[in-house]
Formats: structure tokens, sequence, C-alpha cells
């Protein structure tokens, strides 16, 4: 008896999921909806409507007696910002920074790129791939440290000095130890996307461009570099980013007068307790974050990352 | 094409460019040997007795446990939701299609300290505390698109055919997921999981965001750094943790770039 109630239950579930399935198939829009639902949900009510409530509150501000958030408009916020030398010096360091060590990782991370995409066989090229970013996913607290250790005073990097014959160089804590620091730290992110950019060329277009008389140089200039300017969008997304939303480094490697944007935005949600104020300072790297991501999908830089 | 003397200057850069990214790894595991308190190099010789001091240390204890949880289970979350938003985009044409790849995006791309604070003000404003849950939350939401890169990439490479046999000879849409496609995307599931544990258990500038009183094992080792107290055996976790996240990555990559082939017979 018990028997055939499980086997008319096993049907009953069988047919259940053959309708379920046979409606799935026939109605795209429902299979659709069930497998996006989720995620969107889910980056909608929380991390978009986090965004949303981040760049309200730079609209409001905190009741210094309760500390409490005051939701009124005001532009008080903008104001301290755009007439403040030090906040203006700070975003001014900050955006400099993150342009100038993106140029140093494309600068290092081409070769690297053009090597492991044209040169390597199949199987150093995975090798490589591997090496190179695996750092990545190597603590960052700990890479951050490591430098620490190299460029203090009684560190790896005087004493190799000092064996040499040279003179100390004293660039623990400044902005030139920030520059190399973020360099080395952000160094993988420009590799991948800019191999991928190499990768997709295809090698006739090389060989075209020779035997229509290029040298080297010139078929670099005039066919390499312009299609892979897609890749290297796509990797200064990352260094860019990467750096401008900072404040560990800073706090690790850089000086007293080395604050990031991300410093400010990190002491007012900590011990000043300003959500608003930090909200407002957080609007400068957003804006310039979401152009920079508009205009690299229009040059494509999505399809290497 | 290439002269010779370009193919070596190439080779030597890169050769260059890997002692760069990793000497400082090195020097940290040297570190970790150093009897002494203090920093300095050279090292006044080599000691293992800040290892059994570490992990006896219950401050690490906790936060490394912490870690772990809160890695699982946005693991977790971003395994279920990266993959359900990659089958969506590979799979349906609609309207919106193309904002959802950067959407998923937007978190990794956007500053850490943006969403750091996002995230953040969002607890606030609805008055939620920070603690476990939210630490999960925030690694989540950057874990789904590592997932769904991951995904989506090898959805590319399987051919549809496959699927559409397998449906042919009769089998419905759930048999055919895990009879012929789940086998093919394992190890890009497994990869994708992987490297979101990883990137989870590293993360430092979202946390510190959303952790609240807690300490997360980067927050302990960045608290520390930063105090200037128990560098030894800073050097001694942070050298554990490296090692014991190369194993798994190195794990992820060779399972990512294996062909669906291979694993599908």
């Amino acid at each position: 008896m018990q028997r055939t109630a499980s086997a008319a239950d096993f049907n009953a579930a069988q047919r259940f999921f053959r309708r379920a399935s046979s409606l799935l198939w026939r109605r795209p829009r429902v299979a659709a909806t069930v497998l996006l639902a989720p995620p969107m949900l889910w980056f909608v009510l929380i991390y978009l409507a986090a965004l949303g409530i981040l760049f309200l509150s730079a609209f409001w501000t905190v009741d210094d007696f309760t500390g409490e958030i005051v939701h009124q408009w005001t532009l008080i916020n903008f104001e301290t910002l755009a007439t403040s030398e030090t906040y203006r010096a700070i975003a001014g360091r900050t955006l400099g920074i993150a342009a100038l060590v993106t140029l140093t990782d494309i600068v290092l991370a081409f070769p690297c790129a053009y090597f492991m995409a044209r040169i390597a066989g199949p199987r150093l090229r995975a090798t490589l791939f591997v090496v190179m970013l695996l750092p990545i996913w190597l603590s960052y607290v700990a890479r951050v440290y490591a430098w620490r250790l190299i460029l203090a005073h009684d560190g790896v990097l005087n004493w190799t000095l000092h064996q040499l014959g040279l003179p100390a160089a004293d660039i623990g804590y400044t902005n030139t130890a920030m520059w190399l620091v973020f360099s080395y730290i952000w160094l993988p992110f420009m590799i991948t996307p800019i191999y991928a950019a190499i990768e997709r060329v295809p090698g006739s277009l090389f060989e075209a461009s020779a035997d229509l008389g290029a040298k080297g140089l010139r078929t670099f200039v005039k066919v390499t570099l312009p299609l892979v300017v897609p890749g290297i969008i796509a990797g200064s997304i990352f260094t860019f980013s990467l750096t401008m939303g900072d404040y560990i480094t800073p706090i690790l490697i850089g000086g007293p007068g080395s604050s990031f944007i991300g410093n400010v935005v990190y002491s007012n949600v900590g011990i000043a307790n300003d959500i608003p104020f930090a909200a407002a300072f957080a609007t400068i790297p957003a804006v310039v974050m979401v152009a920079y991501l508009f205009a690299a999908r229009r040059l494509g830089a999505f399809e290497m990352m | 094409m290439e002269s010779t003397f370009t193919k070596w200057a190439l080779g030597i850069w890169t050769a260059l460019v890997i002692v760069f990214l990793f000497v400082p790894i090195a020097i940290i595991v040297v570190y970790a040997f150093n009897p002494s308190h203090i920093q300095t190099w050279p090292l006044p010789g080599l000691s293992t007795r800040w290892f059994p001091a570490a992990w006896h240390n219950r401050e690490i204890r906790h936060a490394l446990w912490l870690s772990v949880k809160a890695a699982l289970l946005a693991t977790g979350i971003s395994v279920t939701l990266g993959t359900a938003a990659a089958f969506a985009v590979h799979r349906f044409k609609f309207f919106g299609r193309e904002a959802v790849s950067f959407i998923v995006v937007l978190p990794i791309a956007l500053p850490g300290v943006l969403t750091g604070i996002a995230l953040n003000s969002f607890f606030g404003f609805w008055h939620i505390g920070l603690s476990y849950w939210t630490i999960v939350i925030g690694h989540a939401t950057f874990c789904i698109v590592i997932v769904y890169n991951n995904v989506i990439a090898r959805l590319r490479r399987i051919s549809g055919s496959l699927r559409e046999a397998s449906m042919d000879l009769g089998a419905d849409t759930f048999v055919t997921f895990r009879r012929i496609t789940l086998p093919m995307l394992s190890t890009a599931l497994i990869s994708g999981a992987l490297l979101a544990f990883a990137l989870s258990l590293d993360e430092v500038i979202v946390t510190t965001f959303t952790a609240g009183a807690q300490n997360t094992l980067p927050l302990w080792i960045f608290g520390a750094i930063r105090l200037g107290q128990r560098l030894p055996e800073v050097n001694v976790v942070v050298t554990v943790v490296m090692l014991a996240t190369l194993i798994p990555v190195i794990l992820a990559y060779r399972l990512m770039n294996r062909a669906p082939a291979d694993t599908g017979k």
C-alpha cells in the first residue's frame, strides 16, 4: 500500500518537473526571470540602494550635539570641500597619484603582456599567466606591509644600497613610496586585459604590415597600439579606481602629508562620525569612475575584462 | 615580426617584472623566521619561535575563524547568484541585458572606499547593527562578479548543441542541467568559488566599514601593523595565510583553463 503511494508521489513529482520544464522551455521569459531576479534583487536592494543612500546623505548634515544624521537638504558639505585648501590638495593628490600609478603600470605591464601573447609558447604562456596573477590573490595587507619592511630605515633597500656603496634612500613614508607600492600592488590587474587585447589581434595583421614595408616600430605604433587601447583602458579602470579608493596604503606607507580621499572618508566614518561629509567627499571618485566606466564601455574595454 | 633582440628584451623585462612581483613576498616569508622583536635587515638569525606564539594567540584564532566563516557564506551566496546571472545573460535576450554585466562589475570597478562607505551608510540608514552578517553581505556583493565572469566565460565555450541533443532525446530542462551542463561547468564553478573565497578572506578596504567591533584576520593584521604591535606574530600569520591561499588559487587557475570537452567526457 505504502509502496504504491510513494510510487504515486514519485510520478506526481516527475509530472511536476516535466511541466515545470516544458513551461520554462516554452516561456523563456519565465526562465529568465527566475534566474535573473535573485541576483538583480541583491544588487538593486542592497548595492544600488546603498549607493543611492550614500549620494543622498551627501546632502544631509550631522547634528553637532546628538551626532545623529539630520535629513535636511543642505550643500554645506560641498561648500566645505570647495573652499578648503586642504581638501582640494587631498583630492588632487589622490587623482594625481592614481593617474601616475596607472601610467607606470601600463609601462611595466605592456612588454610582459606582449611577451605572453606573441612570443611565449602555450605552456610558458599558461605558467606566466598564473604567476603574474598570483599576487592579486595573496593578502593585500601583507604585500603592503612587505614594502614597509623593505623601505624602512633599517630595511632591505637601504641595506642593499649600502652593500653597493650607494647612499641610503629614505623614501619610506613619502608620496614616492606610495606611488611605488600602489604600482606594485595593482600591476597584475593591468597585465591580463592588455594580454587579452594583444591576443585578439590576428597575427596576419602584423605580417601584412611588415609586407607593406613597415618596420617593427611603425607596425607597433600604427597597428598594435591602436588595437590594444581597449585592453589598456580596461586595465586602467582597475589600477586607477583601486588606487583612488584606497586608504590602507596611505596609512601604512605614506607619511603625515599623504592623506587620500579614502583617509578622510575613513576617519569621518570612524572617529569624527560625520557620514554626510564623508559621503560628499566620496562623490568625487564616484563621479570620476562612473564617467570613466561609460567612456570605457563605448571604447569596447569591457570585452577585455 | 619581432627581431631576436626584441624577443630577448621582452623576455628579460618579463622576468624582471616577475622578480619585482615576488621579492617582497619572499622577504615577508624570511621575516617570519626573525628571532628578534625588532624588524631590521639583515636578520640577527633564524628561528621558528613565533610560529607557536601566533598559533596560541586567541585574538588571531578568533579573527581567523570569523574570516573563514564569512568567506564560506559569502562564497556560497556569490556562487548561487553569480551563476544564475551568468545563465540569464548567456541564454536569454532581454531588455537591459548589457546593464547586468555593468552592474555586476560595479562593486569592484568603483573605488573600494566608496563601496565600503555606501554599505556602511546603508546599514546605518536602516539601523542594522554591524555584525557577521553585514560582513558577509559586503563580501558577497563584490565576490559575485568573480563567479559570474568565470561561469559566463565557460558558457561561451560550451556548445549549445549538446544541450539541444539532450532535450531532443527526451531529457527535461532539469535533467539536462544536471547531466550535461553542470558537468561541463563544474570546473569553472569550483575555480570561481575558490577565487571568491580567496578574495573574501583577504579583503580589508570594504570590510573595515562593515565589520563593526569584530576583527576579521586582515583587519587584525592591519590594526597590528598600524599600531606597531605584535609584529613578529604578524609576520608569521601573513606568511601562513599567503602560503595557504597559494594552493587553492593555483588549483583554481588550472581548473579554469581546462577545456570543457575534457571534463564532459
